[in-house]
């Protein structure tokens, strides 16, 4: 059987008085692809950020790769293994684009050579010296994924990895999903965008109001599409 | 050939270079408040008063310890270095999630208290603190004496900012200091100790005003109000150069130790007040400063 890298136990979590997430509770296991669906404002991102500690006071258990992470501090909880990819991307303007691939440290071991990256993102090669406020969005988003391969992560957390970009490259971002998925990679991928993530994701999360309102496996989506409708309104 | 600007070439280049030794002081000290203010987002008010620490150590440590010159080089920094790493542990971590104008209010505290306390102890008056042997004396440079121990202020200090400009623009421990900078929750997210970062940045920029002092014993009177009589013109330096601006801080801060200088020769009567003059006029057409950018 598979065993879990990560689970989420009744996790609530807040920005100073707001309270965001209910009661979380989800496993992901290695070498999964998991995708949380939901409505904007439904606690997908914030569930990502409690599990790195980007958020305000966290309560509840967050498992990664064996180890409670609840009380550790955002970096330490990194050197367990995990990538985060943010929804506004994250590339430092005050970086160019190869500074910005080589900066975050290695967490792990096993992670991707810069030629395995340039191979895989040839786009980033050619503009390796560029600035990185002058990158397009679709260079950027795949430098904001290049950049946490490199570092050995095995559990990565994407957000919204295919918002605002041309169909062209939001195809090549499902290929390169797929890639990673045959090298063993664990992937928590948050998304709006129902048909990009259903023929990549192993199971779906649909997340309301801060909490797991239910759990689609890949066999069930033709059953239940009653279920996806209602809160997703696809 | 004896004069230039109708100005005796003696005098012009006497001022010059006491322009370019204040200026080299301007530079660190505003090298250390940039530094600080883009990691912190503090400003460090009691930046000069930690100046004036690091002299005060250099001249405590050779009038009664017996600590010379070059080892006070080393040593008073690293304590006010370490001073620093305590101050930001024990008060300024806690002001973070404030409003910037807490940092600065707890740090012009601190300056306050740092010099009521020397100056209890010490009167206000300057102690003097003797040129070390080896840099005492002057180099004849044909057109004029140049003392040699204003070459070495002016050497040591732009030393000191090249190194620092060069670790955080070109290495890799830099890079992580430019990107904590930029974005300290995602730099965090990556795996790097940015509270480490910011209490080690805050220790070095404290480290930086007191070697400035420690270089400035020699040449001017160690005295408790040292500080705040040139802190004001450090921050109109960063104001003028841009807050937060690594290699603006250098430049601005040696060439309006430049200009003051070259004031005095001029239009003496103005020499204390040109650099507030530049920094209106700055300030009218590029209100982040000359290196700055918007935020």
């Amino acid at each position: 059987m598979s065993t879990e890298y990560l689970r989420l136990t009744d996790v609530h979590a807040f920005y100073g008085e707001s309270h965001i997430l209910h009661g979380m509770d989800l496993v992901v296991n290695s070498g999964e692809c998991v995708s949380l669906l939901g409505r904007n404002g439904a606690g997908r991102t914030t569930t990502l950020r409690a599990i790195l500690g980007l958020t305000g006071r966290r309560t509840g258990s967050i498992m990664v790769n064996g180890r409670e992470a609840i009380d550790l501090a955002p970096h330490q909880i990194a050197q367990l293994g995990v990538g985060y990819c943010p929804e506004e991307r994250g590339i430092y303007a005050s970086l160019s684009c190869e500074e910005n691939l080589l900066l975050p440290p290695r967490v792990g071991s096993g992670g991707m050579s810069l030629d395995e990256l340039y191979a895989m993102f040839p786009n980033l090669a050619e503009r390796r010296a560029s600035q990185g406020s002058r990158l397009s969005g679709g260079e950027q988003q795949m430098l904001a994924m290049a950049r946490i391969l490199r570092t050995g992560a095995r559990l990565l957390l994407l957000d919204e990895i295919s918002e605002g970009l041309a169909p062209v490259i939001v195809q090549k971002l499902g290929e390169i999903i797929r890639a990673l998925k045959a090298k063993g990679y664990t992937i928590v991928l948050v998304e709006q965008n129902f048909r990009f993530a259903a023929p990549l994701a192993d199971r779906m999360y649909i997340v309301e109001h801060g909490q797991v309102a239910a759990e689609i496996s890949r066999e069930e989506l033709g059953s239940k599409q009653e279920l996806l409708k209602q809160y997703l309104g696809v | 050939m004896s004069e230039i600007f109708g100005i005796p070439i003696q005098a012009f280049m006497g001022q010059l270079m006491l322009g370019l030794v204040s200026g080299s002081f301007y530079a660190m000290l505003s090298l250390g408040l940039a530094v600080i203010f883009g990691m912190l987002n503090i400003i460090n008010f009691a930046h000069g008063a930690l100046y004036m620490v690091g002299a005060f150590l250099a001249w405590f440590g050779l009038t009664y310890l017996g600590i010379g010159y070059w080892q006070a080089l080393l040593a008073a920094p690293l304590a006010v270095g370490a001073f620093g790493v305590l101050i930001e542990r024990s008060m300024l971590q806690w002001l973070y999630k404030l409003d910037h104008l807490y940092g600065l209010l707890l740090t012009f505290g601190l300056a306050l208290v740092l010099e009521g306390l020397f100056t209890n102890v010490f009167g206000v008056s300057g102690q003097p603190y003797s040129i070390p042997d080896e840099l005492s004396g002057a180099f004849n440079l044909g057109f004029m004496f140049l003392p040699k121990y204003r070459a070495w202020v002016i050497v040591a200090s732009l030393s000191v900012c090249f190194a620092t400009w060069f670790v955080i623009e070109k290495t890799r421990l830099g890079a992580y200091l430019r990107a904590a900078t930029e974005n300290p929750q995602l730099t965090q997210a990556f795996g790097i100790n940015v509270p480490l970062m910011v209490m080690l940045t805050y220790g070095f920029g404290a480290a930086l005003a007191g070697l400035a002092g420690v270089l400035a014993a020699p040449a001017i009177q160690v005295s408790s109000l040292m500080g705040s009589n040139l802190i004001i013109v450090v921050f109109a330096v960063v104001v003028i150069g841009g807050m937060g601006s690594i290699f603006g801080s250098i430049v601005t801060g040696l060439g309006l130790g430049v200009i003051e200088g070259l004031t005095k020769v001029f239009y003496a009567e103005a020499s204390s007040t040109v650099v507030f003059i530049i920094m209106a006029i700055v300030l009218m057409f590029r209100p982040s400063g000359l290196f700055g950018r918007e935020r």
